[in-house]
């Protein structure tokens, strides 16, 4: 097993401290050709009809890794030595190459050339790593073309002059990336090739820059080393910038240094630096302060077209002065002084893949030769970015995404290079000012949304959900499972996903600050809340506000605060209650659970305080919006797929189920109407006792009598029976929480393929397995709350177990032993006997007339819905049984 | 930290079931009894035995078998750092106390009571795996000085990095902080003297971990074998049998 001969490399590592590594060269690693007649074939991962062997050095990999990354470009040999450079020097293009070099679809062999023995280059004296590297990079493509080069071509790509001169010196064959992929033959493919920066500009076909222009439009940068000095002495100070979301030509530099926000203005101060770049910035003099506002306003006429206004900002930039009218020189000495500043240098670039289009423009007359186009971002706080493109018919109607390569002070705009097509612009368009509101602490963000003025004096209101079916796609193990599993469990202290946790907690759940794949209803409105259209669309949304239910009322009720976040916050609320209050004019009932929140102790699991669930104004706003998407989601699949829509009814309940409410409520002299839901609702509405738990108290009472709402096939019933008694709505369904009910996923299957978008999968032909499907989820669905239910008792009784308390009661239902009561502040229900165990010939008795339990003698009485004290406390009566148990005081 | 590349090689270009480099010399030391060094790559020990001899200390000695000693060191110029070390520091008790035990286990002490054995060994060079080479050095050096003993105990090491079994550890993959199983056996009786294990490891893999560490064991045998087979025909040589 040990053929290798070994010998000794030295490297310096940290300190002086000499380390000798053994470096074994071996005689088993092969070509990767398929029809090499030498090596062992069966890892070979080249084609087999290969016409061309590349060999990439490593500035290739580093700048084309977008050219590699098409498909066009195959038969790549990968040598071990690139690898490593290119770990060392940006392991994000590492990652991609590696992923291309695992990627079965793609040609991409990697070949071990530090590990072979002929192909091993020890360093000599005198020589620099850098050379030793290109040397060993020649070296092997010696090697391959001594070993297939009576087969295939091989041929070595690198930019470097030197490195060119040399291999063709040596007798290997090499050319630049231009000129090779020029010889393909493929021009769009030209518009991958990152360009050298324009003052070497090497390439012949740039020559018609309009030299006339070339004039300096920014200052130069600043050397490294006068920045490090710089900032040393407190000339400089360094942040990291952030572009105002509002107003492009405005920025913020959060400086440790002053401990203050510094505020750049225009692009000339921002000289070149992007959103999120670390830079160095040098205070302007204090009378400039003023001056650089009225500029700004100046500066973007001539550059943005759709009319920048200057909103105020929102809560998350950066705390200033609101009131930015264009300075005149009186108010001057009004205005705080506000720090202002330039940028002198970059420190540290943010510089990725932007997505977006190219703006439009004229297709010149020869058509087919390089146009130079401007590429306009979705995301307003990046510059335009100029591109090359050979393909400009085919890019102008389509949404791309572009890089950023350099910017060089004599240009206005960006160099970029154009990456690849993601779509048909309109097809998915990306919304921003979109937030969420959720409990605190949530990670499965399901629904977004946001709410625009349009200029009509409307709304633009959108229910942005979690694009789960991008991602489980039909038939696959995940969806199965999904399918199972039909909901994600809630537990007091954990969650059961339905999804896996990268899926429900990250890719999928639309969290702040990233971009997010979305299904989105957007509906323009009135301000009395009248839909006037309905859009249904696939989007790609970036959330900027992750708001609790608290966070979100707060600011609300904060008439302090004047941003767009709160701003869009009241707005929809105003536009919920009106859709609530119409709703409720409709006979939607509000009904009532007795939800309990617990304060968990984080280290022993154990309840530390227990309480009713608050509901907020904030929940009802939310709450509205999601039913009004549900309901506009079952018309557009209903319309559809008459006969395969998955949908949700909630049956009205018969008059024998309304029965125990009625008598309930007649001992308490209230008349409740239950001919229909609307007057169920009303007569609810008047039910207001002396005390305010008194309504609440109805309200869950009623609540139990009536039905389970659940899912159905819309073939298996007629269309009178799918109405929805609860929110008295004829037609309703579940499309907002896609990460955890599986029945919202086919919902969304449904919608897409209603749009047009996708094709419906097969199992909608199928109506027994659909219907068995809803089965199921019906199933799975009472099981879940049975178990957050069973958890919540659990917990109920670990609380009690400690702490035995004394509190005030209802008496629910009565019994001829004792009765049932319900505690309120806790939310649970359970049994008082008046008499000792089972006895139950004792000396009282149920007045079913006027429900009241009465003792034999006629000394006590308990009504239903009294007030009484009770004891609660844990106790044992069977080892390990523990439960609840309710005495009266 | 990539161990093992998607090619399968190691950063020593070694692919996980392969050893280093054996190379071993016996009879390095005149004045000892017997003694060999036993290089696994860039680890390099160095072992010598003296006796059996008369005990020297009358106390300990006993009626029905020999004694045995053992003394593990460092050179100071072994690891890059050039430190110097204290005699007798924990790692050096404990790992002179493995040695002896896993020795006392194939020697036949009982062919030689009233008697002491002696068994120095030095290591000259660390990069990993110096517990297994000791071990080796020190087999290879009884042999040398004719001591009576079962088998050949053999030890070799391996670990567990980047979800992949790895034989011989050098330095560098030893200090990743992975698993490191050291196993000793008597390859012909095919039984397990010494089993040590610093970290956990869910079972199944524990289980092809060790085999590994087994594997390597019976190559490092076969490897002493042939030297000591090189040995005694050059002795045939001198001696012109
Ligand atoms: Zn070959």
């Amino acid at each position: 097993m040990l053929q290798n001969k070994s010998f000794v490399r030295k490297t310096k590592q940290g300190k002086v401290i000499k380390v000798v590594r053994e470096h074994y060269l071996r005689d088993d690693i092969y070509c990767g050709a398929p029809f090499c007649n030498v090596c062992d074939v069966s890892a070979a991962r080249l084609s087999s009809n290969s016409s061309t062997i590349l060999i990439v050095d490593t500035n290739v990999v580093l700048h084309q890794i977008d050219l590699l990354e098409n498909p066009a470009i195959e038969d790549v040999v990968v040598l071990s030595i690139v690898l490593e450079e290119v770990k060392n020097k940006n392991i994000a293009v590492y990652n991609r190459l590696r992923a291309l070099c695992s990627n079965p679809l793609r040609r991409f062999f990697v070949f071990s050339n530090e590990y072979h023995k002929d192909t091993f280059v020890k360093m000599e004296t005198g020589e620099s790593p850098n050379d030793r590297n290109d040397r060993a990079i020649r070296v092997a493509s010696q090697w391959y073309q001594n070993h297939l080069g009576s087969i295939v071509r091989v041929l070595l790509i690198t930019n470097d002059r030197e490195n060119k001169r040399k291999a063709t010196k040596e007798g290997i064959s090499a050319e630049t990336v231009e000129s090779y992929v020029k010889s393909l033959g493929q021009p769009s493919l030209l518009d991958l090739i990152v360009q050298p920066p324009s003052e070497d500009v090497a390439m012949e076909d740039v020559e018609d820059l309009r030299p006339a222009k070339r004039k300096v439009i920014y200052p130069e940068h600043k050397p490294m080393s006068e920045i490090t000095a710089g900032l040393h002495r407190g000339i400089y100070h360094q942040g990291k910038l952030r572009v105002n979301r509002f107003n492009p030509f405005e920025a913020y530099v959060g400086s440790e240094s002053i401990g203050d926000e510094i505020i750049i203005c225009g692009r000339t101060n921002m000289n070149r630096a992007f959103d999120g770049d670390v830079v160095a910035v040098e205070l302007l003099p204090r009378e400039q302060w003023q001056e650089e506002k009225s500029l700004v306003i100046a500066d973007e006429d001539d550059e943005e077209e759709d009319g920048v206004h200057l909103l105020p900002n929102s809560a998350d930039d950066a705390p200033r002065v609101t009131n930015l009218v264009q300075g005149s020189a009186d108010d001057k000495n009004a205005m705080p002084a506000r720090l202002s500043g330039r940028v002198v240098g970059i420190i540290k670039r943010n510089w990725h893949s932007y997505c977006g289009s190219l703006e439009p423009m004229c297709l010149p007359a020869g058509g087919g030769g390089v146009v130079h186009a401007l590429f306009v971002s979705k995301d307003r706080r990046i510059p335009k970015i100029r591109i090359q493109t050979r393909q400009l018919g085919n890019l102008l109607d389509k949404r791309i995404i572009v890089s950023v390569d350099s910017w060089d002070c004599l240009s206005r705009y960006p160099s970029g290079h154009y990456v690849r097509t993601i779509g048909e612009i309109g097809r998915i368009c990306v919304i921003y000012a979109v937030f969420s509101v959720d409990p605190p602490g949530c990670k499965d963000i399901d629904d977004a949304l946001h709410c625009t003025t349009l200029p009509n004096g409307n709304f633009e209101v959108g229910v942005h959900i979690a694009d789960v079916t991008n991602f489980v796609h039909p038939g696959t193990p995940l969806d199965d499972e999904a399918a199972q599993r039909g909901t994600s469990v809630y537990l007091v202290d954990r969650r059961i996903d339905m999804l896996p946790k990268p899926l429900t907690e990250d890719i999928c759940s639309l969290r702040a600050d990233v971009e997010r794949l979305a299904f989105s209803v957007i509906w323009e409105m009135t301000s009395e809340a009248e839909i006037i259209s309905t859009r249904y669309t696939k989007t790609i949304i970036k959330s900027y506000a992750a708001l609790s239910y608290v966070e979100a009322q707060a600011r609300m009720d904060d008439s302090r605060l004047m941003d767009h976040l709160t701003r869009d916050l009241r707005n929809m609320n105003a536009l919920a209650k009106v859709m609530r209050q119409r709703r409720i004019d409709r006979g939607a009932i509000t009904l009532a659970s007795a939800e309990v929140k617990f304060e968990i102790d984080t280290e022993t699991h154990d309840p530390l305080d227990i309480g009713m669930y608050q509901i907020r104004e904030a929940n009802q706003m939310v709450e509205e919006f999601m039913l009004a998407a549900n309901v506009s989601v079952a018309e557009k699949i209903l319309k559809h797929f008459p006969l395969c829509s998955l949908l949700r009814r909630h049956p009205s309940p018969t008059k024998e189920m309304l029965e125990p409410l009625l008598r309930t409520a007649a001992a308490v002299g209230l008349f409740l109407d239950v001919t229909s839901s609307k007057a169920l609702a009303d007569s609810l509405d008047r039910a207001v006792g002396d005390d305010p738990y008194f309504n609440k108290l109805i309200r869950i009472l009623a609540t139990r009598c009536m039905t389970q709402a659940v899912y159905f096939c819309s073939g298996d019933l007629s269309p009178a029976e799918f109405s929805h008694y609860g929110l008295a709505a004829p037609l309703y369904t579940h499309f907002t929480s896609p990460i955890r009910r599986y029945a919202d996923v086919i919902v969304h299957r449904l919608l897409a393929a209603s749009l047009g978008i996708t094709k419906l999968p097969d199992i909608f032909q199928n109506r027994p397995q659909l219907t068995s499907t809803a089965d199921n989820l019906n199933y799975r669905h009472r099981n879940a709350q049975m178990a957050s239910r069973a958890s919540v008792e659990l917990h109920t009784l670990v609380y009690f177990r400690k702490m035995p308390t004394d509190a005030e009661a209802r008496i629910v239902k009565l019994r001829s032993n004792g009765f049932i009561v319900f505690v309120p502040k806790f939310g649970i229900e359970g049994p008082v006997y008046l008499t000792p165990g089972a006895d139950k010939t004792g000396e009282w008795f149920v007045d079913e007339q006027q429900q009241k339990l009465k003792k034999i003698d006629g000394s006590v009485s308990y009504s239903v819905l009294q007030t009484v004290k009770v004891h609660i406390n844990v106790t044992e009566p069977q080892p390990n049984r523990e439960k609840l148990q309710l005495t009266i005081i | 930290m990539e161990y093992v590349s998607p090619e399968g090689l190691r950063l020593d270009g070694r692919r996980p079931t392969e050893m280093r480099q054996l190379r071993a010399e016996v009879g390095v030391v005149a004045k000892a009894d017997g003694s060999a060094s036993f290089e696994m790559g860039n680890t390099k020990v160095i072992a010598a035995v003296y006796g059996p001899r008369e005990v020297q200390n009358k106390g300990q000695q006993m009626n029905d078998q020999a004694l045995v000693r053992c003394e593990y060191s460092m050179a100071n110029f072994s690891t890059g750092d050039r430190m110097r070390k204290p005699k007798g520091d924990r790692r050096s008790t404990e790992i002179s106390l493995v040695i002896r035990q896993t020795m006392e286990a194939c020697i036949l002490t009982h062919l030689m009571p009233r008697s002491q054995i002696d068994i120095f060994v030095q290591v000259l060079q660390a990069d990993g795996g110096t517990r297994s080479a000791c071990i080796n050095a020190a087999t290879l050096a009884l042999a040398d000085a004719g001591i009576p003993m079962r088998d050949l105990v053999t030890s070799c090491s391996s670990g567990y990095l980047n979800s992949t079994p790895l034989l011989d550890l050098n330095y560098i993959e030893d200090s990743a902080g992975g698993p490191d199983v050291t196993v000793g056996i008597l390859p012909k009786l095919d039984k397990v003297t010494l089993l040590q294990m610093d970290a956990k490891l869910p079972i199944d893999i524990f289980e092809n971990v060790m085999q590994l560490a087994i594997e390597g064991c019976k190559a490092v045998a076969n490897y002493i074998r042939e030297i000591l087979l090189e040995n005694t025909k050059q002795l045939e040589f001198r001696r012109g049998v």
